[in-house]
C-alpha cells in the first residue's frame, strides 16, 4: 500500500560520517555487489566495456569542495549518497501500483518489483536521487538496506549489517535505530550535530549525515622561539666563566 | 527534466482529447445520429492514443493494469481511474447519440465534468513534485485545464469558447513561463541544503560520483538546447495561442479557419510541451552541480 505508516516501531537507517569518509568507493562497490548477486533483478550495467559506461548503482559517493566562510584552505568533503529511508517519503505515496512502500515494523522503504511498471514516477519525486530504473530490467532498483543480510541468521552476526557498512575501511558508516534513543546511531547523532539533507522538502529523512569537525585553527607563535630564548641571562659558575670567555674573544 | 517524445505525446494529445469531450459533454456541438460519429472518433482517438503513448513512457508495462490500485494517495492511479472513468460516461453519451439519436444531456455533463477531473489528475502528476520546483504550483493545473478547454473549443469550432480559453491559457501561460523561471531559486534549494555543508561554507563540486552518465542524469537533469528557450517560447506562443485566437476572430472570413487553427495549436503546443519538460529543472541536479 502506498500510504504511509504513521508511526513504525524501529526506524532502521545509517549514519554517514563526512569527517570520516576518505571517498574510497569501497561502499558502492560492495553494494553493488550484494544487491546485483542477490535478490530481484541484478543492477545492469550499459555498454560496460565502451566508450560510454553507465550503469544502475544504489549507492554513489560525490566528492565536493567547501571553501570556509572564515578564509583559509578549502576543504574536500567525500559524500557517500542512498536512499534516505524518508519519514515522509515521497516516492511512496505517487507510486500508482502500490509497488513502493514503506514497512511499519522498521521503516524501510522498499520496491516489490513484481508490481512495479516503470513509471519513474517515484526517482522523479524523490530529491536526493536515491532511485534508479535499472535499463535492462525496467523495474525501479533503491538501497534496501540490506533487508537481505540485516535479518539473515545464516550470516555471521558479524555480517548482519548493510553491505556498506560492514565494508567501509574508514568506519564512516553506522547503521542502527534511531527510534531507540540509546542506540549507537541516535548517540553518534545527538553528539556530532547529525544533519538532514535538504531539510526544506519536508522528507523528514532518516539517515542522518555527520559534518566535517570544525578544523583546528593554530595560534599565532615564532616556532623558534623558545629554542633560541637564552635559559639565563647571567650565567653563573663554568658557564658564566666560558660566556665572559668566549666575550674576551 | 527528459522531454521524452511519448510523455510529449500523451499530455498534448491526452489534454486535446479530453478537452474536446468536455465540449462535446454539454452539447457544443450536439451531433446526432451518424453525423456525430467522426467527432467521437476524433475525441476519443486522441484521448486514447495519448494514453497509449504514455504507456511508452513506461519500463515494466506489462504490469500496467496494476496502476488502477492506488489512487487513495497517488495522482498516476487517480488518472488513470479518471480517465477510463471519463471514457467509459462519455462512450455511452456518445452510442446514445450516434446510434439512437438521443442526447442524454445529464450524462454529457457528468462526463464533461468527469474529462476535466481528468486533465486535472494529470496536471497534478507534475504539479505535486516539490523537486521540480517549476511545476510545483497550483497554475500548472489551471494552464493544463484551460488548454484543455482552448484546444476542445478549437475542434469544437466555437469562435467565444477559443478566444476566451486560449485567450485566458496564454496569459497564464506568461506568468507560468515568468514565475517558474524563479522559483527554483526562491524556494531556496542550493547545493548547501543539499549537502547540509552550508555551514562550512560555498559547496562546490569537486569530483562527480563517475565518470559517464547515469539514469539520474538522463532522466532529471536535461540541460541540453536549453539555449534556444527564448525562441521556442516565441514560437509556441504565436503558434498555440497567438494564431488560433485571431483565426477564430475571423473565422468567417477565413476558409477552414478552425482546422489551420488546430494545427497550428498543436504545433505550438509540441514546442510548449517540449519546453516544459526541458525547462524543468530537478533539485537532484545540486548534488552534480547542474541543472
Amino acid at each position: 500500500m502506498t500510504q504511509l505508516p504513521q508511526t513504525t516501531d524501529k526506524k532502521l537507517g545509517l549514519v554517514i560520517d563526512l569527517d570520516t569518509c576518505v571517498g574510497c568507493h569501497a561502499c558502492v562497490i560492495s553494494c553493488k555487489g550484494w544487491n546485483t548477486e542477490n535478490y530481484g533483478a541484478p543492477l545492469s550495467d550499459m555498454d560496460a566495456y565502451g566508450a560510454e559506461p553507465s550503469g544502475t548503482f544504489l549507492n554513489r559517493v560525490h566528492s565536493f569542495e567547501v571553501q570556509p566562510d572564515t578564509g583559509g584552505c578549502a576543504q574536500t568533503v567525500h559524500f557517500p549518497k542512498s536512499c534516505l529511508h524518508c519519514e515522509d517519503a515521497p516516492c511512496v505515496t505517487v507510486c500508482p501500483t502500490g509497488a513502493s512502500y514503506k514497512r511499519s515494523e522498521d521503516g524501510i522503504v522498499l520496491v516489490n518489483e513484481d508490481d512495479c511498471i516503470g513509471c519513474g514516477l517515484c526517482a522523479w519525486s524523490c530529491p536526493y536521487g536515491a532511485r534508479e530504473l535499472d535499463q535492462t530490467a525496467g523495474v525501479m532498483k533503491k538501497c534496501t538496506l540490506c533487508i537481505d543480510r540485516i535479518y539473515n541468521e545464516n550470516l555471521p552476526e558479524v555480517d548482519r549489517v548493510p553491505s556498506c557498512v560492514r565494508t567501509c575501511p574508514a568506519g564512516a558508516r553506522h547503521f542502527g535505530d534511531f527510534a531507540d534513543p540509546d542506540s549507537n546511531v541516535s548517540k553518534l547523532t545527538a553528539e556530532r550535530g547529525g544533519m538532514d539533507l535538504m531539510p526544506e522538502q519536508g522528507t523528514k529523512p532518516v539517515n542522518k549525515y555527520l559534518p566535517p569537525r570544525p578544523k583546528d585553527t593554530l595560534e599565532e607563535v615564532d616556532a623558534s622561539a623558545p629554542i633560541l630564548t637564552p635559559v639565563s641571562d647571567t650565567p653563573k659558575g663554568f658557564l658564566g666563566w666560558l660566556d665572559k670567555a668566549l666575550e674576551a674573544l | 527534466m527528459h522531454p521524452a517524445p511519448s510523455v510529449i505525446f500523451f499530455t498534448v494529445f491526452s489534454g486535446l482529447g479530453f478537452g474536446f469531450l468536455a465540449w462535446l459533454g454539454v452539447g457544443i456541438p450536439a451531433p446526432q445520429g451518424w453525423v456525430a460519429f467522426p467527432y467521437y472518433f476524433v475525441a476519443f482517438a486522441m484521448a486514447v492514443g495519448g494514453l497509449i503513448a504514455s504507456t511508452f513512457h513506461l519500463g515494466n508495462p506489462k504490469n500496467a493494469i496494476k496502476a488502477f490500485s492506488q489512487w487513495r494517495t497517488s495522482w498516476l492511479s487517480r488518472e488513470a481511474v479518471m480517465s477510463v472513468l471519463t471514457l467509459a460516461v462519455m462512450g455511452l453519451f456518445a452510442a446514445a447519440n450516434i446510434f439512437l439519436n438521443m442526447p442524454i444531456a445529464i450524462l454529457g455533463i457528468i462526463g464533461a465534468v468527469l474529462a476535466l477531473i481528468t486533465v486535472y489528475t494529470t496536471s497534478m502528476m507534475y504539479a505535486q513534485l516539490k523537486t521540480v520546483p517549476r511545476w510545483n504550483h497550483w497554475t500548472t493545473s489551471l494552464l493544463f485545464i484551460l488548454l484543455a478547454l482552448g484546444g476542445g473549443a478549437i475542434l469544437a469550432a466555437d469562435s467565444l469558447g477559443t478566444i476566451l480559453f486560449v485567450g485566458l491559457a496564454g496569459l497564464t501561460q506568461i506568468y507560468v513561463w515568468d514565475a517558474g523561471d524563479k522559483r527554483f531559486a526562491k524556494r531556496g534549494h542550493t547545493m548547501e541544503t543539499a549537502t547540509g555543508l552550508g555551514g562550512i561554507g560555498k559547496v562546490r563540486m569537486y569530483e562527480p560520483p563517475h565518470s559517464g552518465t547515469n539514469y539520474l542524469l538522463s532522466e532529471m537533469v536535461y540541460v541540453i538546447a536549453r539555449k534556444h528557450a527564448i525562441k521556442l517560447r516565441i514560437i509556441a506562443f504565436v503558434f498555440a495561442y497567438v494564431t488560433p485566437i485571431v483565426l477564430a476572430i475571423f473565422s468567417s472570413l477565413v476558409f477552414g479557419a478552425y482546422i489551420i487553427a488546430l494545427v497550428a495549436h498543436i504545433a505550438g503546443l509540441l514546442a510548449q510541451r517540449w519546453l516544459f519538460f526541458a525547462e524543468a529543472e530537478h533539485v537532484v541536479g545540486l548534488y552534480y552541480d547542474k541543472r
